[in-house]
């Protein structure tokens, strides 16, 4: 069963086009990681998937057609991205940015239930809830962009390089949480990750961008074995 | 003793219009990085329409709500219909929207009403309150109700979802949109706010400056004054630095400038700050690496 089936898609900024007829599919409750160096078009892949530029293409996510539709109808659907940057709401605490993840869900214990569920994944957005959300590290907001996006209860989580300039320490804590959200929750997940370790690990089915198109499409064991693909990210 | 007291209360009444004015423009470069300059000729508007509303015999209170409430979406409208198209233009389209604005909203009031200065009632009993001789009832009545006024916006954005969400979208649109925020709707809910929040301050000043088309050119460059004192970017700096304004201009205007040279106040006020600490009291210095 799939859960979001990008045909055709040709996006980009202007008249510049980033992406040609990239095909990607992520299937309910598991994981899918594009993999592509700087500049393949990767965020742009993300942000075309979710309203936030121009396309052209076939996008269905749940059995809907979004290729239409504006980011926050997308949202409403229950994708959450996760943007590059992390997105986060500077001069409003963690705790207003949980809540904000929350907008389109009305007030519920659930919703009160999830605000623990991120407390309990990322103890420290816990200690830091009255916090400006500007002034956290940035793993810390990382972890907040990723509790923001659980706060939406989304069926689809959409990552763009959660890894991006933090610490080894500190991404083993965040690629950690999302094994755990994935065994514990079957969300299924799209992430864009520039480390190939990291993303052949947790990933079900890799594709692999380069300059706007897809090159290659498989299980992870398989894109570990290409001669090609190990010379270009493992460098060995 | 007493005519500073006196002057002291009369400025608090005057540095809560400021203070509310200064609240509106506030909230609109929030989301805008821009200062509306129409914010007083909408002012001036909404207070002729309360004006034409008691005048055909509706009762006080009842053309406030009315005034209020038409303001309102008539904010809105104008964001949906005038500032989205310039949204994405660059800055000086923008400001020259709002001057445009200013200045039509200016003239059709004075097309329709005339230039002739109208008295405005107050609501407030004329016989003072608790026998004091310091200060008006309305001058009381004024510094009430936009306290009110304010302590009621300030629960608003503080505590209500909608409240947070229009403040998301003020900070940061895209992500907004992400967590699916409408932000074209939360930006015309901001300006219906912030002309809401002019009529109540424009109805409040009528009775003290009388109603004409020019009303509120002072009054905006005093709200001006206020914002940047408080820092433009801080809603209760913008209030404190209504406040402060207008009893810094009253005591000034009344012990050692004298009337005449109130308003150079004001103006020495916006190149002081600006000169000297150009975030205010109470707003975000802004630090750019490059």
């Amino acid at each position: 069963m799939t859960l979001l089936s990008v045909r055709r898609l040709t996006a980009g900024y202007g008249k510049v086009p980033v992406l040609a007829d990239v095909e990607v599919e992520v299937g309910r409750g598991s994981v899918t990681a594009v993999l592509g160096a700087n500049g393949a078009g990767k965020t742009t892949l993300l942000r075309a998937i979710s309203g936030m530029i121009a396309r052209r293409g076939d996008i269905a996510f749940d059995g809907v057609r979004i290729d239409a539709m504006a980011a926050e109808d997308i949202a409403r659907l229950g994708l959450a991205h996760v943007p590059d940057g992390r997105g986060t709401f500077d001069s409003l605490t963690t705790e207003e940015n949980l809540r904000l993840g929350a907008y389109t869900r009305p007030a519920s214990p659930e919703v009160e239930r999830d605000f623990a569920r991120v407390y309990q994944y990322f103890p420290r957005l816990a200690e830091r809830r009255r916090q400006q959300a500007g002034t956290l590290s940035g793993g810390e907001q990382q972890m907040l962009a990723i509790g923001r996006a659980l706060m939406l209860r989304p069926k689809l989580l959409v990552l763009d390089e959660p890894s991006f300039g933090l610490a080894p320490l500190v991404i083993e804590e965040i690629f950690g949480i999302l094994r755990r959200i994935k065994a514990e929750h079957q969300t299924s997940v799209l992430l864009v990750e520039q480390n190939a370790h990291l993303a052949l690990e947790i990933a079900d089915c890799v594709c692999l961008l380069e300059t706007g198109r897809v090159v290659k499409t498989g299980p992870p064991e398989e894109l570990r074995r290409d001669e090609a693909i190990r010379r270009a990210y493992f460098g060995d | 003793m007493e005519t500073l007291l006196h002057q002291i209360f009369s400025g608090l009444a005057a540095g809560g219009i400021y203070g509310s004015l200064a609240l509106a423009l506030v909230m609109i470069f929030q989301a805008t990085h821009l200062v509306n300059f129409a914010q007083g000729e909408l002012a001036m508007c909404s207070t002729y329409l309360a004006w034409s509303l008691i005048h055909a015999g509706c009762p006080y209170w009842l053309a406030f709500v009315a005034t209020v409430g038409i303001s309102f979406v008539a904010g809105a409208a104008i964001e949906r219909c005038v500032i989205r198209p310039v949204e994405d233009k660059p800055a000086l389209s923008v400001v020259l929207v709002f001057i445009g604005l200013m200045l039509i909203l200016n003239s059709v009031a004075g097309w329709i009403f005339g230039y002739t200065v109208k008295p405005f009632p107050s609501p407030f009993p004329d016989h003072p309150l608790f026998g004091n001789t310091y200060v008006g009832n309305h001058e009381l009545g004024i510094i009430a109700v936009m306290a009110l006024t304010v302590v009621l916006l300030y629960l608003f954005f503080r505590y209500t979802s909608l409240g947070l969400a229009m403040r998301a979208a003020a900070v940061n649109p895209e992500s907004s949109r992400l967590v699916g925020i409408r932000v074209g709707r939360m930006l015309a809910l901001g300006w219906g706010l912030a002309a809401a929040l002019g009529a109540v301050a424009g109805m409040m000043i009528a009775p003290m400056v009388f109603l004409d088309p020019n009303m509120m050119s002072g009054v905006l460059l005093y709200a001006f004054a206020a914002a940047l004192l408080g820092g433009i970017d801080s809603p209760g700096g913008a209030v404190i630095g209504g406040f402060l304004v207008g009893v810094v201009e009253n005591v000034m205007g009344a012990y050692v400038i004298g009337t005449e040279l109130k308003l150079t106040v004001a103006l020495a006020l916006i190149v002081g700050v600006l000169v000297v600490r150009p975030s205010g009291l109470f707003g975000k210095v802004l630090v750019t690496r490059v």
